[in-house]
């Protein structure tokens, strides 16, 4: 479909991309200290609590790792489509399957400690996996825009996903939430308190293969190629619909991962609400994570924990100056429109004369 | 010429079919009295808010500007819409407030795109990454309460009792917009210069006429267009807005958008298939017998897949204007 834009393109700007990441998150700040303004509410006491919130104690940035956690895999997944040129926005509806695939083998099945996370935690992948199969497929086979597709899935997965829970999962104690997963297939809590667990380093380490991948690899290097110049991979014989159907699987291993992450990394409940509150919108905000991260996987990691921090450092901006804790998410949404312009550095550079 | 270009070819004669075959099926089961719910109206009113998004879309894509925020512009909309019908006491004001929102987001993507020579993907998914946030944020600090909001039923804006039904003025304004725009598409200057400015933007420029600003009015005039499908969600349909009021309903117009291929008329016979096929699979489910069968959460899945078939069984060989999404840069 050729109305929408071909591929992503990484703006071409001589100063650092740093500067631009930076930038458009003031940016985004700003606005968001205006929409705050707007309502009669204190910015500044706002943004106080936010970061103090946030960053502000030892077990607080423990809790804004936990938060990290799920947000730079879900990054991982539109990053490496938008390398390989495409737009994959489904990560949502795949942390979903994913979620569930962790719920379903952490909490039905018994195996010993530790292999049990490993089995529950790769199900919880091969889900997600699974899930955007389809989307690469009907890109492929009948040139269906993924952006299109990927809401389908999103909502289709919402939907089932909801029935399964209730359905089939749900725990006869607690109808509101799944079984919990075992013990022997959850992640142990690194710091007593805190609700960080070790699936934060299996994160990090997926992240870091991924960028290795990406640069270290031949396999990486096609990939990249064909997000950059298809004509020139084609002229090199490589196959931009294996390197499609490579990139969502990818991306689909992510955000089960992701899933997976919030079930069996995650306490006090390691479960699956059947609200699906514990997984909803860490797709969407993984989009804005990638940009923020110039759709490098170990940029996301960075942005990753920036954005953590403003949804944990929320609630203590709703606690203390009245600003309901949403309001993170419309800056985050301000800050991937401003990371959309790439000649921002330079408006403002003419406009304020720097 | 254009008139008859537009109803050629197969795709238009499938359309017609499929059209023809809803009117017919709707005739039955209404006649027969085999739904609990009128088909033919809530036909009508999930097609609303399609059809108006779809046509603006239409425009804004024309003139080379695609904006897949549109998602986010409706759910913004809803609920300004309720705010300004609550604020003037009024609903028709209200559905002129959710117009003015959609307007002014549209003339910011507008500005955004042709100024900022953005990539119009991003800064889309910016827009409905801003409004699922923005949305809570809103009903939280307007009415303090979070998720959903319930309008009074006197500021609803009643439907008109026609002979064959219930229908929305806003229902029967967006059937008329679409042929409206498909007036001023192919029969004015204004129209002309849109489509030029999406096609090939170096002459309209050579040829003295602004293509920065043609593309932030038509960008502004198709978000105006969405922000009053919005304002119908939660005026003359729902009667109130949830945070998920959208759910996706951008996206099945920006789909819409697709299989017309940038044409209104045909945008809007698609919104009638897509907002048909959902009432009717709700009807068929809430039938005695098929509703201890079938789970609700299968049904509510009926929209997003039926968009996924007619996506994937329409694509072919559509064109669009070559410089769709692509920023235009002054030599």
């Amino acid at each position: 479909m050729g109305s929408f834009t071909k591929r992503i393109e990484v703006p071409k700007v001589p100063l650092d991309p740093f500067i631009q990441s930076g930038l458009a998150v003031l940016l985004g700040l700003l606005l968001g200290a205006l929409l705050m303004v707007m309502f009669g509410y204190d910015p500044i006491k706002a943004y106080y609590w936010l970061f103090r919130g946030a960053f502000g104690s030892v077990s607080d940035i423990m809790e804004t790792l936990a938060f990290a956690t799920p947000l730079m895999l879900t990054a991982v997944t539109f990053a490496i489509s938008a390398k390989a040129g495409l737009f994959n926005i489904g990560a949502e509806g795949q942390i979903y399957l994913g979620a569930l695939g962790a719920a379903a083998a952490g909490g039905a099945i018994t195996l010993p400690a530790g292999l049990h996370a490993a089995v529950a935690t790769i199900f919880a992948m091969l889900f997600g996996a699974l899930w955007a199969l389809p989307a690469a497929l009907l890109k492929i086979w009948r040139g269906v825009h993924e952006v299109i597709s990927a809401i389908m899935f999103n909502w289709i997965a919402s939907h089932l996903v909801t029935y399964l829970v209730i359905y089939y999962l749900a725990d006869p104690q607690n109808a509101y939430r799944t079984v919990r997963a075992l013990p022997g297939a959850c992640y142990p809590i690194l710091m007593g308190g805190s609700s960080l667990t070790a699936v934060m380093f299996v994160a990090i380490a997926f992240c870091i293969g991924i960028y290795i991948y990406l640069w270290g690899t031949k396999a990486g290097y096609e990939l990249r190629l064909v997000g950059a110049n298809p004509d020139a991979a084609k002229y090199a014989g490589i196959s931009s619909r294996r390197i499609m159907l490579l990139s969502f699987v990818i991306g689909g291993l992510a955000a089960g991962l992701a899933g997976a992450s919030q079930i069996l990394g995650r306490p006090p409940e390691w479960s699956l609400y059947a609200t699906l509150g514990n997984v909803v919108t860490l797709g969407f905000d993984g989009i804005g994570v990638a940009l923020i991260g110039r759709n490098h996987p170990i940029g996301g990691i960075f942005a990753a924990i920036f954005y953590g921090g403003l949804q944990h450092g929320s609630r203590f901006m709703e606690y203390h100056a009245g600003v309901y804790s949403e309001m993170v998410r419309a800056v985050s949404g301000l800050i991937v429109v401003a990371l959309a312009i790439p000649e921002i550095v330079a408006i403002i550079r003419r406009r304020f004369k720097i | 010429m254009n008139t008859l270009s537009v109803l050629k070819g197969k795709r238009a004669l499938w359309l017609l079919a499929a059209v023809v075959l809803t009117a017919i099926v709707t005739y039955i089961i209404e006649e027969f009295g085999l739904s609990a719910i009128s088909l033919f109206e809530g036909g009508l009113l999930s097609m609303t808010p399609y059809a108006l998004t779809a046509v603006g879309e239409c425009i804004n894509e024309k003139s080379g500007v695609v904006n897949i925020g549109l998602e986010g512009i409706l759910a913004i909309t809803a609920v300004t819409g309720v705010y300004g019908a609550e604020l003037f006491d009024n609903g028709f004001l209200g559905l002129l407030v959710g117009a003015l929102t959609g307007g002014f987001m549209g003339f910011v993507f507008g500005l955004v795109s042709v100024y900022g020579k953005a990539d119009q993907t991003v800064a889309g998914t910016g827009i409905n990454i801003f409004a699922i946030g923005f949305v809570q944020y809103l009903l939280m600090s307007i009415w303090g309460f979070p998720g959903i909001h319930i309008l009074e039923r006197r500021l609803m804006v009643r439907p008109i009792y026609t002979p064959i039904g219930q229908i929305s003025i806003v229902t029967i304004f967006a059937i008329i917009v679409a042929g409206l725009a498909h007036v001023l598409l192919y029969k004015t200057v204004l129209g002309f210069r849109i489509r030029a400015a999406g096609e090939s933007p170096q002459a309209v420029d050579v040829a003295g006429v602004r293509v920065d600003r043609i593309r932030t009015l038509s960008s502004t005039l198709g978000g105006a267009l969405c922000g009053l499908g919005g304002a119908f969600m939660s005026l003359c349909w729902m009667g109130g807005v949830v945070k998920e009021i959208s759910a996706g309903k951008g996206f099945i117009a920006l789909a819409c958008v697709v299989f017309a291929g940038l044409e209104p008329l045909l945008a809007l016979a698609a919104a009638l298939i897509f907002g048909f096929t959902g009432v009717f699979a709700f009807s068929v489910a809430v039938t005695p017998g098929v509703k201890e069968i079938i789970p609700f959460y299968f049904v509510n899945m009926v929209p997003y897949i039926s968009t996924l078939i007619v996506v994937t069984i329409a694509i072919g060989r559509r064109r669009f204007p070559k410089a769709s999404g692509v920023p235009y840069r002054r030599e």
